[in-house]
């Protein structure tokens, strides 16, 4: 599979769950695991520019695939306008949940530039945070909606 | 004493003192950069798991590890008679089959006789891989004789209950605490019995009585607990990485449990994602994998899976308590009496100050004005999970403001008064602080009433009661619900509060390095907080060095000084008092160079933010980026003055502070399908100065969002089998962002007279004070159905029963 434009390639386990392939063997631990039951998202990555729970995909059904996570967001140096938004409207505290809350947040701006909070709210309503109570997740996305980097494209 | 005032911009644009700075950890965690638990791979590290009890009260008759064993890739597997073999020469006992817990109690590693709950820890699997490792648990043979369950705080009281702490010799399923109670007492029952006497016989008063519970919930932390233990047999030197939100005091418990000498303890917390008191406890995963190096000399790693971390870490609450308030008819509180039975499941393993058994629970007194409280706490053993102090609790405080926001909720229904009106009239006024409340705590300062009043303007109070009365014509339900909480947080002083022995007093050390850039090292440990970022801005206030300058170094033993580690909402409180301390005696040091190198008396100077001039003359200075460089130089210094700035400092408090604030909720109540939608939530809190009013107001939100978990859905229930009913995320509910609103916060700033910054810490405030305001906005709506009270979690089933008028006990599941 290409991960973040490189191609990744290692035997494993047909058991192997995403998310271990992508920490483990890739070693790009900034996909998080959170709960085991595809509650929590902070597993979420994209798959061919969809988002996706990595904690319920095998490893093995994402070969040949597109997978995209955290750490391809930041381009040429520059952070991606959805990580500035973060920093600025404090939309995180420990981080754990920040990887997943990112790529569903670029994904919903990619989609929709101009999200209301009711389609923001709907957006992130599959990935658990703990810290923030999501307003401020809120606002951030709103940020990066009202701040995108010179000749955004769309995943 | 300081006030958030206009500070200077430093040259990367960060106030150089408090304001809203961003924060400085968050460049590395939007990059997917963070260094969690499972992050941490060291060469040739093993993975484990743990086999856990599927019964919640079981004799175990044989285990049977060979299948386990005959694995390909299982390296080996440990039993608690395994554990038994492993002499250990410490205090607390003589293998390791058995830890001390925080309370003095003892705890099994890894169960011997008996399992004790449904998750306990039996055998323990160590592996080349994680996935080896779970596949080895499944193969391990347990012969288990099941054993009837205690699930029910009421049924453990019962002469005739099953004994859960035969280990012990207990013939009955009392707690016993280390200074030998059974039962927790404060305030005066006495006078407290009289008063109520005096007020159930005078036409003029009103007692009303309510039974509430708060339910058993979980911290639940995003990231689980998991720890990997490395042991280098030459040097003798125990490295752990784990989740722990008290590093030094972890050390410290091992250096008993392990018998291993402290010195060669190394205890580093990397980043932790999400704590909540989840992480402040010692568990049986992280010892199993300190003897999981010792036995292989490899690295071991153990990881909960999220199952584990709900089902075998601290819980929270579990309190059943009925409480008695006394007032007169036109609404003035004259004592309240409250009776707890608080379960403790299978082991004593609260963290929480010695003195107090029932953490501080007794300060259920509130935030009123009235002469006579007393309560009473008696503690049981049952089969579930230990733990107990958890989930942002301040000590149980939670649990206070709970019971006596409901009461006073209760009083408003029975007096038919309004329940803002009610509270004004009770509210503790300005000029008696500091305040000495009848259960002895001091509180050191507050403005409730003009608080109380912002929140009711932001709110739209007296519209939002037009709008109730008119929608209730119409045959819809909306509800308000107040809250008004006090906190007593910032444990010590040390002298009355320890842990284990550990006064709770904190170390700090700064150092400025001759380019006049700063590390600051704290004993206490973020889990999220951005402790980078506000300590930094302790400094830069106190020392005018910009906080891009400084570096801040938490969760490594051996790179911080000794301290009591953060839970409690301890950190500003203890060591941000410990940041401006040791900031002082920097500039106290860098006076004295600076008047060696102006050729005058430290006396003849005078500081302004950064710099050391001379009184009448601010042109002949030196910038603290000077004097340091300065302290390192040739420069002749006085007799007995040693030269560097250098500066460490502990702090003991003097008292604890009490942030305090009023909140205010409005829910709308579908009564045919019992959905509770919170519309608004509105909260003006009073945490003192605010060193970062950015970072406090994401705290708040962050608790606001667990008291609606905690009102409408979040339960570790059990059934009567003792099976754990909260055991995942599909069942264990936390909320998202669709319910939770677009929270509207106020602010309140009332100085802490004895913190050097006035700050009072804010990190449980709204955990602990959103709760009641939920729960009594729901009632609120419910009142034209005749509901006083309905437990939580307020769910749409038990919502439609309370409208039924059968509301269900919450915490049991049906027989």
């Amino acid at each position: 599979m290409k991960i973040n434009g490189a191609e990744v390639t290692h035997d494993v386990e047909s058991r192997t769950l995403l998310v271990h392939f992508v920490r483990e063997n890739a070693g790009l631990r900034g996909t998080h695991w959170g709960c085991d039951t595809s509650n929590c998202g902070a597993c979420v990555l994209w798959v061919d520019g969809l988002p996706v729970k990595s904690c319920t995909m095998l490893a093995a059904s994402a070969a040949g695939h597109d997978i995209t996570t955290v750490e391809g967001l930041e381009k040429d140096g520059k952070l991606d306008p959805i990580q500035q938004g973060f920093i600025e409207c404090h939309g995180l505290q420990c981080g754990f949940c920040t990887p997943g809350m990112l790529m569903t947040g670029r994904w919903i701006l990619d989609n929709n530039p101009k999200p209301s909070e009711e389609e923001i709210r709907e957006g992130i309503s599959g990935q658990l945070c703990r810290c923030t109570g999501y307003k401020n997740i809120v606002d951030s996305i709103h940020w990066a909606a009202a701040h995108p980097a010179e000749n955004e494209v769309s995943a | 004493m300081t006030a958030v005032q206009e500070v200077p911009l430093s040259p990367a644009g960060n106030p150089i003192g408090f304001g809203s700075m961003k924060r400085v950890e968050d460049q590395r965690f939007v990059r997917g950069q963070g260094n969690y638990i499972d992050d941490v791979n060291l060469p040739g590290m093993l993975h484990s798991a743990i086999l856990r009890s599927p019964w919640a009260h079981a004799r175990i008759k044989s285990i049977d590890t060979s299948a386990a064993l005959a694995l390909p890739g299982v390296i080996a597997v440990l039993t608690g008679k395994d554990l038994e073999g492993i002499p250990r020469p410490s205090l607390l006992g003589d293998n390791f089959a058995w830890m001390p817990t925080l309370s003095y109690d003892t705890q099994a590693v890894l169960a011997t006789d008996k399992v004790r709950f449904q998750g306990q820890e039996v055998a323990y699997v160590i592996a080349e891989s994680r996935y080896i490792a779970k596949d080895a648990v499944e193969l391990i043979d347990v012969d288990y004789e099941p054993l009837e369950p205690v699930m029910d705080a009421k049924r453990a009281m019962d002469p005739g209950a099953p004994v859960i702490r035969d280990d012990k010799g207990q013939t009955d399923n009392s707690i016993t605490d280390v200074h030998g109670h059974k039962t927790w007492e404060s305030g005066n029952a006495i006078s407290t019995a009289e008063a109520i006497a005096r007020a159930e016989a005078d036409p003029n008063c009103v007692v009303v009585t309510q039974e509430v519970m708060y339910p058993r919930v979980h911290p639940a932390p995003m990231e689980t607990c998991g720890s990997v233990a490395h042991l280098d047999k030459v040097s003798g030197q125990l490295t752990l990485y784990t989740t722990s939100q008290a590093p030094h005091a972890h050390r410290t418990v091992y250096a008993m449990v392990a018998g291993l000498p402290e010195q060669k303890i190394r205890v580093i917390a990397p980043d932790i994602g999400g704590g909540f008191g989840n992480k402040v406890g010692v568990y049986p995963g992280y010892v199993l994998s300190i003897l999981g190096t010792i036995v292989t000399g490899k690295p071991v790693k153990w990881i909960e899976d999220r199952g584990e971390n709900l089902m075998s870490t601290s819980f929270a609450r579990d309190y059943h308590m009925t409480g008695k308030i006394a007032a007169t008819k036109d609404g003035k509180i004259l004592a309240v009496d409250v009776d707890v039975l608080a379960d403790h499941g299978a082991f004593n393993g609260v963290a929480q100050p010695t003195n107090y058994p029932a953490g501080f629970f007794h300060i259920f007194s509130g935030s009123y004005d009235y002469p006579d409280a007393h309560c009473k706490v008696t503690p049981v053993y049952t089969n579930k999970a230990p733990g107990g102090v958890a989930y942002a609790c301040s000590f149980r405080i939670t649990e206070a403001v709970y019971v006596i926001e409901r009461l006073v909720d209760c009083l408003a229904a029975e007096l038919g008064m309004d329940p803002a009106e009610l509270r004004l009239l009770n509210l503790l006024k300005p000029e008696q602080f500091p305040y000495t409340s009848p259960t002895g705590w001091v509180y050191d300062s507050g403005q409730y009433e003009k608080t109380m009043r912002l929140a009711m303007e932001i709110a739209g109070y007296d519209e939002l009661r037009r709008e109730q009365a008119e929608k209730r014509a119409r045959g819809e339900y909306m509800g308000i619900g107040i809250s008004f909480f006090t906190e007593g947080v910032g444990a010590g002083p040390r002298k009355d509060m320890d842990i284990l022995g550990l006064g709770m007093a904190d170390g700090i050390e700064l150092r400025v390095h001759p380019t006049g850039k700063a590390v600051l090292r704290l004993s206490v440990m973020s889990q999220g907080q951005g402790h980078e970022t506000t300590y930094a801005q302790i400094v830069a206030h106190e020392l005018g060095i910009p906080p891009e300058d400084i570096d801040v170094v938490n969760g490594d033993t051996d790179q911080t000084p000794f301290g009591l580690g953060t839970y409690g909402s301890r950190s500003m409180p203890v060591s941000g008092a410990a940041a401006a301390i040791v900031s002082r005696k920097v500039k106290e040091r860098a006076r004295v160079v600076a008047a060696a190198a102006l050729e005058c008396s430290p006396d003849d100077l005078e500081w302004e933010l950064g710099r050391w001039s001379v009184k009448g003359d601010k042109e002949r200075g030196k910038t603290i980026q000077e004097i340091a460089l300065l302290s390192h130089s040739s420069l002749e210094l006085p007799e007995g003055v040693e030269g560097h700035l250098d500066a460490t400092a502990v702090y003991n408090p003097p008292n604890l502070t009490y942030p305090y604030g009023a909140y205010i909720c409005v829910v709308d109540v579908d009564p045919g399908t019992g959905v509770v939608k919170v519309r608004r939530f509105i909260a003006v809190d009073d945490c003192g100065t605010r060193v970062n009013p950015m970072l406090v107001e994401g705290q708040v939100h962050g608790g606001i969002a667990d008291g609606i978990g905690m009102a409408l859905m979040e339960l570790i229930a059990f059934d009567t089998d003792g099976n754990n009913l909260g055991g995942s995320f599909m069942d264990y509910l936390l909320p998202t962002s669709m319910e939770c609103p677009s929270f509207e916060l106020g602010e309140m700033v009332t100085p802490s007279p004895h913190h050097p910054i006035g700050a009072k810490g804010v990190g449980e405030s709204a955990t602990v004070g959103s709760p009641p305001a939920v729960v009594n906005a729901v009632m609120d709506a419910l009142a034209p159905f005749g509901v006083r009270h309905a437990d939580m979690p307020l769910t749409p089933s038990n919502v439609w029963r309370a409208i039924q008028g059968n509301p269900i006990r919450v915490d049991m599941a049906i027989e």
